[in-house]
This record gives C-alpha cells, structure tokens and sequence, in this order.
C-alpha cells in the first residue's frame, strides 16, 4: 500500500439540484484504520459524498484535502496513487479480458493495459487474487456473471494499491453469495492494511462488516460512530420513516436489521 | 510498442503499398523511364511517377492514417464505437468551411503552404462538434443520440455547399467536383505539404494521449478515479482530431468511415490497448484509403471514381451493421 490517504471534509457545502436538498458536512475525517461504511435512504447524498471525496465533483463551497493537500490542487495522478474511487457502474466500452480491467487500475503508476513492468505484474496479480479471480484472467467481460465482473471491477481498484479506497456500493444488485464475497474481499484487503470507505445500502452488510458507519439523511450526517451504537431502532426508524426490528446477530452478536410490517 | 510484432507487419504492408501503388493508374508506366528520372533523365514517364503518383499516394497513406487515428481517439472519448470525424459531423463542417474559403474570394487568403481554407475549415470542424455535443448534452448524452445529432450536421453542411456550389459559376464549380464527393485529385507536393502542416500536430496530439485512453474505457468516472484528468484529454482529443479533419478536408474533401473502418479491424488483431490500436490504425487507415484511391483509378481507367465515395460505400455499411448488433 502507497500513500497514506487521510482524507479532510471542512465545511463543504455542494447544492445538487436547484430546489433539491444540500449535502452539507461541517467537519468529517475519513480514512481511519478498518472499514467505514456509508448508509442512509436513497438519495441522501452518499454517491455525491463519495464523488466530492474522491474529487470528481468540486464542492460548492468548503474544502476537501488528502494528507493535508487540497484535492482541488492535485494532478489527478497524484490523487490516484493514494486514493482509489470505485463508482457504482463502470460500463465498458470494448469487451476487456479480466487481467485488462484489473491493470487500467495500473495507470497511475504508468502501468500498461498488457502488464509488462514486474511491479505492475505483481500488482495485477495481487488484486486478482484478492477477489479470487487468478482463474478468469483471460476471460472477457461479456463471459461472466454480474458479480464477476464487479469482483472485476474491484481487481482494478485494488491493482492501484492505494492508501485509501472509496467504494459506491459495489454489492448492488448482487445475490447474498456474491455481496458476501465482495465484502470478504473487502474485509481481507482492510486486515492487510487498506483504509476503505464503501457506500452501501444494505444495512445488515454494513453492520456485520463495517468498524465505523456514517448515516446519511438529506445530505447531512445524521449518525457516525460503531454500528453498534448507530444502529438503534429508534434512529433507523427516524431516517427510512418505517417501523423496524434491530436483533442481534446469532454468531457476531452484531445488530440485524429486520424490517416489520 | 516499438516491440509489437503485429505493428511491424502493419507497417510492413503500409511501406510495401506506398512503393508499389503509384505503378497503378491509367498511364501504364515503364520501370526503368522512372528509374532513370531519379538519375535527372527526365522523361513524361518518371514525371508522371514523382509529380503526380507518389505523392497522391503519399497523401491517401497519411490523409487516412490521420483519419483513423481522431476515429480511434474520438470513439473511446465519446465512448462510442460509431464515432469518427464523419459521423460526428466534423467532416462535414470542415469541407463546408473550406468550402467557402475557396469558393468566396474575399475569404480567400494564403501564405506558403497555410491558407484560409484550412483555417475555416478548422472553424467547421469545431463549430459541427460543439453543436453536436451540445445537442447530445441536452438529451442527456445518450450515445446514439451523438450519431444522430453527427450525421444530420453532416448532412446540412453537405446541403449548404450544395446550395452554395448553384451560385457558382459552372467552369469553376468543374474543378470542385471531385473535391465535394472525397477525392485525391488535387494531390501535387505543396498539397501533400499543407496538409501534413495541419494534420501532423493533430496526429501528435492524440499519439501524446495514447497513454490516457485506455482507462476511459471503463467509463469517465472509473478514468478519473485510476488518474485521468478525463476533461483535458477530452478537449485535446477534440483538439487532435479537429486539426487532422480540417486538414484533410481542406484539401481532399469530405472523406467518411476510414475512422469507423480501420480501427475496427484493427482492434480485432491487436486487441482494445490504445497504445496499439492508435499506431496500427494510422498504418492500416491509410493502406485503407490508398488502396481505395488506386481501385478507384484502376477500376474504370481512364475515367476516376472519387475516393470518397468508395470509403462510404465499405464504411457505410459496416455503420449500419454496427448499429443492428447494438454495440
């Protein structure tokens, strides 16, 4: 892992849609140790959190810095050999083998689409394996499953070995075996040291897999801390306005979200 | 890249063409007539050969290499397969403007090998694009939405030169018709030389790029996240491939589809790497478009099919088969 990749949110304050709500953050830290989980009800801003962090989007006003840099005046280069971002769909525009996806996350570092540097070499073979995907290197994109190939996805992310990764929801639309896998893969790269940030919609996912988890209401944070504590019944109720059921996990003791009639 | 197998023989085919092509023509041409007008025995044969086949040659090789190379670039910017000068109206607005550079004389204005209708037709090239990207913006960028709002620029610049070409007188107007459908007519060195003027910094520009591209093809967001400054090297794409339509056009018209045809057979041999595909699309858009010229000078000897026409009879239906399988 290069870099450090603290990332700095000061009054930031981005408007999305005239008459829409604001994303206002008056002060937040991402990047710490383990992984932290960004959750809220559809539209509350956590893509475009993520796209201001990750410096796709400029903030209306307020600042967002990575290691004490403002993001807005770092070559995009820089940004991506500490910071990595994953958006929600990556559409391809040829029908890439596998080992191809996984080394555009390479480019940073000067990597080629066919790998010949030894260090892009290991790269690329580290983050395929990562996401178990050693066996599908020559397949092409339009041969696998939609899991595959954000597991895909994923590899090219991880091949840019940053310090820190921001992720927008890369379980959506995947079935329990696959969203599980993302997610250990994501848990094996946050053991090895990786800071990792990921959007996700699916609260019992966040809670079984996630050190820290920001809820999201209207563009405004409207919890941060452990799952633990965030994930009360009362406050999930506030947010998605339906009644649920927090009970606790059979194994992990964590919390599990259950929906009520 | 310099190591690549494949760029060898693409280039390898790229010289044999530009050496054996200018032997075909109407005039059957004797080899040692030629070989003796490089030792100054100058005969009707040897200038034939130097003053009017190799360099119309000359220019059918780099005239479609640089068309091949902004249709590679401009369909992994605008992330569709279908883009290329033509399509994205930029050759139409680039002939419109040289065009009326040559047709009007108070528009008229050269200096060594620069001249105005370059300079207009640079000012097509861009105005078609912006227009295009700008209607494509309003219906939310959608893809084909791009080739729709492309071709009908095309089509309008094509019926503005039309509109115009009745207000000219007809002896005049003779010269232009092979200039209006595409052709290499006009092909002499000074022509050749003006062109390369215009179309070498473009074709610098997007080979400079070449590093840039292949991460865009995993969306904009993904390219910027791995590095990309995505809306720079949009705007020097624009940039790149305006200078070599423009320059083309200024000289031999609107020429269609090399852009559409050469890097799609090219990237069934070399695979989607940008690094490859630019180079080789340079070589093999230009063997395209020299060879197309020769057949076209060949076929119906002494009479000439303009090389425009033949590039949109191979390439319109390779647009068309593209848009049936969707992709």
């Amino acid at each position: 892992m290069s870099g450090a990749g603290q990332l700095e949110l000061q009054s930031v304050r981005f408007g999305h849609e005239p008459g829409g709500w604001e994303l206002r953050i008056p002060s937040l830290t991402l990047g710490g140790e383990g992984m932290c989980g960004i959750a809220g009800p559809n539209g509350s801003g956590k893509s475009t959190l993520l796209e201001l962090a990750a410096g796709l989007r400029r903030p209306d006003s307020g600042a967002v810095s990575l290691d004490g840099r403002s993001l807005a005046g770092m070559g995009r280069k820089a940004v991506a050999r500490r910071l990595g971002y994953l958006p929600q769909e990556c559409p391809a525009l040829f029908d890439y083998t596998v080992e191809q996806v996984a080394a555009m996350g390479r480019h940073a570092h000067g990597g080629r689409l066919t790998p010949d540097a030894p260090g892009d070499i290991a790269a690329v073979s580290r983050a395929l394996d990562a996401v178990r995907m050693e066996s599908f290197r020559r397949r092409r994109l339009s041969q696998l499953s939609g899991g595959e190939r954000r597991r895909a996805w994923l590899a090219s992310a991880l091949a840019q070995e940053p310090g820190l990764l921001l992720l927008d929801e890369p379980t959506q639309a995947l079935d329990l075996h696959h969203a599980a896998a993302v997610m250990e893969a994501l848990a094996r790269k946050a053991a090895d040291g990786l800071r990792i940030v990921v959007a996700l919609h699916d609260l019992n996912l966040a809670a079984l897999y996630c050190d820290r988890l920001i809820l999201l209401q209207d563009g405004q944070v409207a919890a941060d801390g452990p799952p633990d504590e965030v994930l009360s019944s009362g406050r999930l109720e506030a947010l998605f306005g339906r009644h649920v059921e927090v009970v606790r996990h059979p194994d992990t003791q964590k919390p599990v979200i259950l929906a009520k009639k | 890249m310099i190591k690549n197998p494949k760029l060898w023989l693409f280039f390898g085919f790229f010289a044999f063409f530009g050496v054996i092509l200018p032997w075909i023509g109407a005039e059957q041409l004797d080899v040692g007539a030629v070989w003796g007008g490089c030792w100054g025995n100058v005969t009707p044969d040897s200038r034939i050969f130097f003053q009017m086949r190799l360099p119309r040659v000359w220019m059918g090789l780099w005239a479609g290499g640089v068309l091949a190379m902004a249709g590679a670039a401009l369909q992994v910017v605008f992330r569709n397969p279908l883009a290329e000068p033509w399509t994205l109206g930029m050759a139409g607005g680039a002939s419109l403007g040289a065009f009326a550079a040559r047709m009007c004389p108070a528009l008229w204005w050269a200096a060594g090998p620069l001249n105005t209708s370059q300079a207009l037709a640079l000012l097509g090239a861009g105005g078609a694009l912006s227009l295009v990207l700008a209607v494509a913006r309003r219906q939310g960028g959608g893809g084909q939405i791009l080739l729709l709002a492309g071709v009908t620029v095309g089509v309008i610049s094509g019926g503005a030169i039309m509109a115009a070409s009745g207000l000219v007188s007809p002896d005049k107007l003779a010269g232009f018709h092979r200039w209006l459908l595409g052709g290499l007519d006009a092909a002499d060195w000074r022509a050749l030389g003006a062109m390369m003027v215009i179309t070498a910094p473009g074709a610098g520009i997007l080979a400079a790029l070449a590093g840039e591209y292949n991460p865009l093809g995993l969306g904009e967001a993904m390219a910027a996240g791995q590095g990309v400054e995505v809306a720079r090297v949009r705007r020097w794409t624009a940039i790149g491939a305006g200078l070599a339509s423009a320059g083309v056009a200024a000289v031999a018209g609107p020429i269609g589809f090399v852009g559409l045809l050469a890097p799609h057979a090219v990237r069934r041999w070399t695979g989607p790497d940008m690094r490859l595909v630019l180079p080789a699309s340079f070589l093999a858009g230009g063997i395209l478009l020299a060879v197309c010229d020769a057949a076209g000078r060949w076929a119906a000897a002494p009479l000439e099919m303009p090389v425009g026409a033949l590039t949109a009879l191979l390439g319109g239906p390779l647009f068309l088969w593209l848009l049936a399988k969707g992709k």
